[in-house]
């Protein structure tokens, strides 16, 4: 199946462009997400009916579960023209280099984040997965179907599954680590990034990555210890 | 006894200069020199060797023009070349500056720097160009030092009183040839010019008198291949590196006009040799090259050495009583900022006297203290911070704290192939052009006028030369016989010196000569150092010729044979050097014969005896080479004893 | 000073190398790094071995001629510092120190430590000038420059073309040396005309050479021996997609 692919984004630049711009809306969706989970803290009610909400919204301008759907769509793209630009860009880089260095080659710049981008960017595409298949279709959820969605959190990182909850925390942290690099070349790549303006991008990219890490480890871990049941 | 080393021929004449006031000969001549029809332009081939800032803005400028431009360089690629590490600046009459600049200023400076040993018609439509050039860089981009209203920026550099020095910090050299090289790029991209790297030029292919090829080595491969043309062009740099230890590039070398001398090509002064003042010191046998600091220095530099010698206290503990700024004491106008060989002469005279510092006692200090104290060091590290970081990455100390330590290296040879007025050397259809030729610096080249020179040839003077020359010969091709016999020279060369299998390194061969040219022939040349060079010299050839080792084969890249091959010919021109400084009895430039000085110990010409360029013609090895002279006038500026005092 | 060097030796550019071990002794510190590659070579041929292949020319760290990955960093240790201009007095006695060349498909080995570096002079061949033929040019101050933007275009020009970006980049990009001379141009007013044209053939070129591409990891700026900031990929990266996704490319 050949597709036509504009050549602008058959380039380097624009592989990478693609990649700040679907990486943006990710980000904005994991802010969004994030905002959501933070309900668990105002008791199952708020919680769940928020949930619903995500179904409801638009109606009754738009059909039940409409803008969702929409919602989704952008998503999914963004997820496969992200992993498309990132896997493109990674085969490139190895077929770059076909003779490895004998020595171990030394990295003096930046921080750990920037070498995890592309083994994280994987084990966390596998745990969007299983976070799909455990509380969006529920199938390794031990509650599943025919329970609310707090009671599905509620159970899925519960004391005596601790190892879930340590899985998610983990894929969570390497998210952060995606983003405190992410964010930051996202804006070099689409070259808004200046001499002037680097220290603030860096403290963005870094209170986004810490927002967004802690926000999301808080849920699991107060169920584990038993601050919200 | 004085012609037992050379014979005399006939004496030349430089024909193609027009005569009438001297503003107006290079219009005239532009206009006199025929024209090719551009129709045809394509159909002409030029081969051009080097990609300097003559070469390169020679191929731009042909290619441009529409020639099909032929093009090599022994570096991979043109932007290496060694005018990429010139630093101070280039000249140009522009009088931005409203100090009493012009034309006939740099004309009369650049005449009088050259201690009255270069054509004035040349010197003059040098300093004529020297604007455009300035003009034609700006709008390719080079981004020169400006100041804060946007406009260019200058500086006073090397010697003059007035400032008409542009600069791109200690980078000028590296911003005009990335200039000239990306245009050059542009007229390969569009077809105007083949270019090959790494390939050396090894012969000139010679027919019915005239240059109508080169064979060329690709470096990479070993290849041996021949390109013919309808005109040659040479520039291929200086040979500097005939002293083994020099600023030069570890490649630049003397090949390609040498192996021109040998079919007849002239060699005009050789033994003219710019010894640069501010280079850093030797530090032990295994040093390779000497690195230039920029002359700029000495702008608010101190140089001094200790009043007695054998100090070896540290300098920070010599009381300032006890110390000798000998440049501000002999030549109070002028000071640290006399010309390049006065300085250089000064250093050595002092270190003569064992005043001199440093290990081995080859040095003299470069002080910033003052400077440092004046204006702070913000302003000096502004001024020279890059400086100061490369001496101290070489030689380990911070120079904001302990002074520099410098000594003189020889930095630029004023010689080079003899060319007439459109730089057409003797030989028809052979142009040579920037450092390779001799023409316009005489005997002592001033500070940032190298640039200025290559980048006139290549722009400007050598397309009107050259035209001339293409437009007035119809050529046919060149015969098998020709390109043959060019082949097999190179192939036989390459041969002998692999089956030598001998148990000396090329390289040491080239330091032992180096050593000879130093000694004999370097700062100070005396009648009897000179000859004991010109016993040492062939001795050593001949000891080259049989006992080199030379590793590897000629079919892959090769280093030592490429070494070897260079070496070979510094090997012969080094006797030449010796040959010319020895008939040269007077002193002038860069020339310094110990016999010709005043009582105060200043260079002393002899006007009435050597007003002319000394051009050499090649009479086989091992045979005496032959003198032409090409006498020297000087309508507009009369020759004066240089004075700095 | 004493020192084992584990060189690689590749006879040719079809032959596979490998890393060589050679003994050095009584190095002066003073010594560059080129120059006791120098001595150890001397030795060889005394020896009658083939000496090492290295490039190197102006040995003073303007001309990007010299290479060599020292102990996994392009150009060894010493920031801001080419090859040649290092000196022996970085190193320990008695130090184990590996010598590599650029290792990137675009510049295939040569011979041992030798690289072609073609792909850099195609790249500026394919838009990296300014079209200004011989004795078209206007007077020099008819165009003032901003002494900010003549300043930083100074500063991307200094890219001296050692390919030293490509070889610390763990993508084996050349984004720093395109991004460098894509900033220099398109800074001056004198570039303006070509510089949407410009930036897209020449990353058209670059990846055409099989460079990789840029993840802003910033390995180049560091091992860049001129300094040479990476805000010029950021550049490159803007006037790019300006001149396709903007339309600005003729």
């Amino acid at each position: 199946m050949a597709i036509a692919i504009p050549k602008v984004y058959r380039s380097t630049v624009g592989k990478k462009a693609v990649m700040a711009v679907t990486g943006a809306i990710l980000v904005f969706f994991l802010l969004a997400h994030m905002i959501g989970n933070l309900k668990v803290f105002l008791g199952a009610d708020d919680f769940d009916h928020y949930s619903e909400w995500l179904r409801t919204m638009g109606e009754p301008a738009v059909p039940h579960r409409t803008l969702l759907t929409v919602l989704e769509i952008v998503l999914v793209v963004a997820v496969i023209l992200h992993m498309w630009s990132a896997t493109s860009l990674a085969l490139r880089a190895r077929r770059a280099r076909p003779v490895k260095y004998q020595s171990r080659k030394k990295s003096h710049a930046q921080g750990y984040a920037t070498h995890t981008m592309r083994y994280g960017g994987v084990i966390i595409l596998l745990f969007i997965v299983w976070h799909l298949l455990d509380l969006t279709f529920h199938v390794v959820n031990p509650k599943g179907d025919g329970y609310t969605p707090y009671e599905r959190v509620v159970a899925d990182f519960d004391a005596s599954r601790w190892y879930i909850t340590v899985w998610y925390v983990l894929a969570v942290v390497l998210v952060g680590l995606h983003l405190n690099h992410g964010v930051w070349s996202a804006f070099n790549t689409l070259g808004w990034r200046t001499p002037r303006n680097d220290r603030t991008l860096r403290g963005l990219a870094f209170a986004v990555a810490g927002v967004v890490t802690l926000g999301f480890i808080s849920v699991p871990l107060s169920v584990t210890f038993g601050w919200v049941s | 006894m004085v012609d037992a080393f050379y014979k005399s021929g006939e004496p030349i004449a430089d024909a193609k200069a027009p005569q009438g006031p001297i503003e107006q000969r290079w219009t005239t001549r532009k206009f006199e020199a025929k024209l090719v029809n551009p129709a045809n332009k394509r159909k002409k081939k030029i081969i051009i060797v080097g990609t300097g800032l003559a070469g390169g803005a020679a191929g731009a400028t042909l290619g441009e023009a529409g020639y099909h431009v032929v093009q090599f360089c022994f570096q991979d690629s043109p932007r290496r070349a060694h005018s990429i590490a010139a630093q101070g600046g280039i000249n140009a009459a522009k009088n931005y500056r409203n100090d009493g600049d012009s034309v006939h200023r740099l004309f009369y400076d650049t005449v009088k720097g050259g201690d009255f040993r270069a054509r004035e018609s040349n010197v003059h439509r040098l300093a004529e160009i020297s604007t455009q050039i300035i003009d034609q860089c700006v709008a390719q981009g080079v981004p020169f030092a400006r100041e804060y209203g946007g406009l260019l920026d200058n500086r006073s550099f090397g010697g003059t009183q007035v400032s008409r020095t542009f600069y791109a910090r200690g980078q000028t050299g590296q911003q005009l040839l990335l200039g000239a090289y990306q245009a050059l790029m542009r007229q390969v991209d569009a077809g105007n010019v083949e270019l090959y790297p790494r390939h050396e030029m090894l012969d000139l292919i010679m027919e019915d008198g005239r240059a109508r090829g080169v064979v060329v080595r690709n470096l990479l491969t070993g290849e041996i291949r021949h390109h013919t043309a309808d005109a040659v062009v040479l520039a291929s740099g200086g040979y500097g590196n005939v002293y083994f230890l020099s600023t030069n590039a570890m490649g630049s070398n003397v090949t390609a006009s040498w192996r021109a001398h040998r079919h007849g090509a002239y060699f005009a002064n050789p033994c003219y040799t710019q010894i640069h003042p501010t280079c850093i010191p030797v530090s032990g046998d295994h040093q390779s090259k000497l690195t230039l600091m920029s002359e700029s220095l000495r702008n608010d530099g101190r140089v001094w050495v200790p009043k007695k010698g054998g100090d070896t206290r540290r300098p920070a503990d010599i009381p300032e009583d006890e110390r000798d700024y000998y440049l501000e004491r002999i030549y109070p106008s002028f000071g640290n900022l006399v010309p390049r060989d006065i300085a250089s002469r000064a250093a050595k005279n002092v270190c003569d006297e064992g005043r001199g510092v440093g290990p081995g006692g080859l040095g003299v200090y470069l002080d910033f203290a003052d400077a440092i104290g004046r204006l702070g060091r913000k302003t000096v590290e502004a001024k020279y911070g890059n400086l100061f970081e490369m001496y101290e990455r070489i030689t380990g100390e911070n120079p904001y704290e302990t002074p520099m330590r410098i000594y003189p290296a020889v930095h630029y040879t004023m010689g080079g192939l003899w060319v007439d007025y459109d730089l057409q050397s003797n030989i028809p259809g052979l142009f040579v052009t920037g450092e390779a030729n001799f023409s316009d610096h005489g005997a002592n080249r001033l500070g940032a006028s190298a640039l200025m020179q290559g980048l006139a040839d290549g722009y400007f003077v050598l397309p009107t030369g050259l035209g001339d020359y293409i437009a007035r010969n119809n050529l046919g091709p060149v015969s098998e016989t020709a390109i043959a016999e060019a082949e097999t020279r190179v192939t036989e060369q390459i041969d002998r010196l692999l089956a030598i299998d001998g148990d000396r390194s090329v390289d040491s061969f080239h330091r032992e000569l180096g050593h000879i040219m130093w000694e004999y022939c370097g700062m100070e040349r005396t009648e009897e150092g000179l000859r004991k060079a010109l016993e040492l010299i062939p001795a050593l050839r001949a000891e080259f010729w049989s006992r080199v080792k030379v590793t590897g084969t000629d079919a892959e890249l090769n280093q030592q044979l490429e070494k070897a091959g260079r070496v070979a010919d510094f090997l012969e021109l080094g006797e030449l050097m010796v040959i010319d400084a020895l008939h040269r009895t007077e002193s002038c430039g860069g020339h310094f014969r110990a016999e010709s000085q005043d009582e105060d110990g200043e260079a002393k010409r002899d006007d009435e005896n050597f007003s002319y360029v000394a051009a050499w013609e090649w009479a086989g090895s091992d045979e005496q080479p032959i003198l032409h002279k090409e006498a020297l006038e000087f309508e507009y500026v009369h020759p004066t004893q240089r004075s700095y005092k | 000073m004493k020192l084992t060097l584990r060189i690689w030796r590749q006879k040719g550019p079809g032959d596979k190398g490998a890393m060589v071990e050679y003994p050095v002794d009584g190095i002066s510190e003073d010594a560059s790094f080129l120059e006791m590659l120098d001595v150890l070579n001397e030795e060889l041929i005394a020896k009658g071995e083939e000496p090492v292949a290295f490039d190197h020319d102006c040995r003073e760290g303007i001309c990007g001629m010299c290479s060599l990955v020292i102990n996994g960093t392009p150009h060894g240790p010493e920031r801001n510092t080419t090859t040649c201009q290092l000196h022996m007095r970085k190193f320990r006695d008695g130090e184990v120190i590996d010598v590599e060349p650029w290792r990137a498909k675009a510049f295939p080995v040569v011979k041992d430590l030798v690289v072609d570096r073609g792909a850099f002079d195609r790249i500026i061949k394919s838009g990296g000038f300014i079209s200004a033929p011989t004795g078209t040019a206007p007077e020099a101050h008819s165009t003032p420059v901003p002494k900010p933007d003549a300043d930083r275009a100074f500063e991307a020009a200094e890219c001296i073309g050692c390919g030293a970006c490509v070889a610390a980049c763990p993508n084996g990009s050349a984004s720093l040396f395109l991004g460098a001379k894509v900033t220099h141009l398109g800074l001056m007013p004198q570039g303006q005309p070509e510089r949407w044209d410009r930036v897209v053939s020449m990353l058209e070129t670059h990846d055409a050479e099989g460079f990789g591409g840029c993840t802003n990891t910033g390995e180049c700026t560091v091992a860049c021996p001129k300094g040479i900031p990476l805000d010029v990929i950021g550049r490159l990266n803007h006037d790019y997609i300006k001149a396709t996704a903007g339309g600005r490319k003729q």
